[in-house]
């Protein structure tokens, strides 16, 4: 006779990747169906993180769904590898997958980012994170969600289109910068999360595949490999990434990346590589160690095709 | 002919000679549009030919709005069927159209002017942002011919060019149903749709936005459906007429005809209410 404890799993305190199963083929479902409709907001079951929404929840859950033992993990807000709530988010996932970590971005196979794309190009083995706080990029122009979503079925984005022009008209220039509006697959627009202007070009037609996910909306949408992403412009008004001319990395003498403004005391300001993970293999590098850096996607503030 | 005059029978044939030959511009019959088991719109059904105005006149509550709407392919009837005649849907039923058709048909060939314009207007939006977005709907994708036929299409509703940037909130009535009207022409439309655009507006303001229309009509040769309760407007306007009563059309021909001889008590009443 079978024994009833015979038919279960040896009792564990959590499941593995913390998340029970259910809830990780809840999220795998979504991000098949996130894949399948390139931009398309997928609605599921976001649940509680022991860890406040709003600080990265919508991605861990997506990054506990797809970590492997043999994960490299990397996670970085904004850019950097070493803030509080990054630091965090990599130990527990670690703990949770027994995935090993690491700040290289060629080395990594899962990226959970918050607000940056690292500027060393990914590739097909990788899987980037995007946490999203704000998924609805209709949001701005109509504030009724269930409005919102007539509009994406019917890709009724006139409004959207008039924002940028009334911005042209008010400003002379587009002011969106962040979370810029975004053609993925040539039907939905997306807010890429709020990375700078200058990551946006990097989701067009990239090797990578790229999820979102908002933990708080409860929104999961994607970017698979080789597909189209077009920030939203005018045949007569390019879109424009933020100018890094004359930015000169203070740690590691880099240009033409996208870099942070530190102000000083006497009111100049020093610059700084935003991507802390290349910052550091370039110093490395510059002390004489031999460091891979991989192809990057700007070269002297020039997007590579 | 010697059929009882009653009801529709008695309505005289009167497709004006000179367009005989032309195809119509607008063919609807059988409309129908019930809610619940009210019915708003009853078996209406009229032909425009191509510069065209047909007047609608009736109390209010007859259903004039929401033919108009019906017209807009805002809603669909029970029954009925609607043509326009424009090459890329000849002969097609506008009814039948799937979703995504039926706004672009709406978008590219039928223009409205609501007497609400809080209905057809992004209200804090710039006006000529407004103009804007009907030709960014339609797939405009260059600032600049943006700007530029935005600009035509707010001149031609002679509306002053230095608020172009203003939004409609704050500017006056009349100008509002001005950007509504460039709004509504910036496609150059197969069909006008006109819902008491001067109602609510200064006399002297009426009067000026009428000699719009006026002169857009003469110039353009927009075909048009205006509905009114003011018969002033419906006379200025309108080569034929229809009168409304719950739902249904009870007397239709020559607006001078209909408004100087009118045959149907209902018409009667209205016309000596007004004289
Ligand atoms: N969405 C609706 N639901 C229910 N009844 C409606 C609706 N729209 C209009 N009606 C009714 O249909 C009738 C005709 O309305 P309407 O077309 O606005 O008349 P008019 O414009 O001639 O004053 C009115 O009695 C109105 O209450
Ligand atoms: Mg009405």
């Amino acid at each position: 006779m079978t024994a009833l404890r015979d038919l279960v799993r040896p009792w564990q305190r959590y499941s593995y990747g913390f998340l029970d199963e259910s809830a990780k083929r809840a999220v795998r479902r979504g991000l098949l169906k996130a894949i399948a409709i390139p931009g398309c907001q997928i609605s599921y079951a976001s649940r509680e993180m022991p860890m406040a929404r709003g600080w990265g929840t919508g991605g861990l859950q997506v990054s506990l769904t797809l970590v492997e033992p043999e994960s490299v993990v990397k996670v970085i807000d904004q850019g950097a590898d070493d803030g509080v709530n990054a630091a965090n988010i990599r130990s527990f996932i670690a703990r949770a997958s027994g995935a090993r970590t690491t700040t290289d971005t060629l080395e990594a196979t899962l990226i959970q980012s918050r607000h940056r794309i690292p500027e060393e190009r990914l590739t097909r083995n990788q899987l980037l994170v995007l946490q999203v706080p704000d998924p609805e990029p209709l949001r701005a122009v109509v504030p009724d969600i269930s409005v919102a979503r007539i509009m994406h079925a019917d890709a009724d984005y006139g409004l959207m289109w008039l924002k940028l022009y009334e911005q042209l008209v008010q400003a002379g220039r587009v002011t969106q910068s962040s979370s810029y509006p975004s053609l993925v697959n040539g039907r939905h627009i997306m807010s890429p999360s709020p990375i700078p202007r200058w990551d946006t070009p990097k989701l067009h037609q990239a090797e990578n595949l790229t999820l979102l996910s908002a933990g708080r909306e409860k929104r999961l949408y994607a970017v698979p490999p080789w597909t189209d992403v077009k920030p939203l412009e005018f045949s007569d008004v390019a879109f424009k990434v933020e100018d890094q001319t004359g930015r000169v990395c203070e740690r590691t003498g880099a240009t033409g990346q996208f870099m942070n403004e530190m102000p000083l005391l006497d009111g100049t300001s020093t610059f700084e590589l935003s991507d802390a993970g290349f910052a550091e293999k370039l110093a490395r590098r510059r002390a004489g160690e031999a460091v891979t850096i991989g192809p990057t996607y700007y070269v002297d503030g020039e997007l590579q095709p | 002919m010697n059929a009882p005059m009653t009801g529709l029978a008695m309505m005289p044939d009167l497709e004006p000679p000179r367009l005989v030959d032309e195809e119509p511009a607008v063919v609807v019959s059988g409309l129908t549009k019930r809610y619940g088991d009210f019915t708003a719109v009853d078996q209406v059904g009229f032909t425009a030919f191509p510069g065209e105005v047909i007047g609608v006149v009736g109390e209010s509550g007859s259903g004039k709005s929401t033919l108009l709407r019906l017209l807009n392919l805002e809603e669909q009837p029970q029954a009925g069927t609607y043509t326009l005649g424009i090459k890329s849907c000849a002969g097609v039923n506008l009814f039948t159209l799937g979703r995504f058709e039926s706004r672009s048909t709406r978008v590219r060939h039928i223009g409205i002017v609501y007497q609400n314009p809080h209905l057809g207007l992004h209200m804090h939006h710039t006006s000529g942002g407004n103009v804007a977005e009907r030709l960014l709907v339609a797939g405009e994708r260059s600032f600049h011919a943006l700007r530029r036929r935005a600009r035509a299409a707010l001149d031609a509703s002679e509306f002053p060019m230095d608020r172009i940037d203003v939004p409609p909130l704050t500017l006056s009535g009349g100008m509002q149903q001005r950007v509504q009207l460039a709004k509504a022409i910036a496609l150059e439309p197969d069909l006008l749709l006109l819902d008491e655009p001067t109602t609510g507006l200064d006399v002297s303001v009426q009067a000026l936005v009428l000699d719009t229309l006026k002169r857009l009509q003469r110039d353009r040769r927009i075909t048009m459906v205006i509905v009114s309760h003011d018969l002033g407007v419906i006379r200025t306007l309108a080569d034929r007429v229809l009168v409304m009563r719950r739902g249904a059309v009870v007397e239709a021909g020559l607006t001078d005809q209909v408004l100087g001889d009118p045959q149907h008590p209902y018409t009667q009443q209205l016309v000596h209410a007004k004289l």
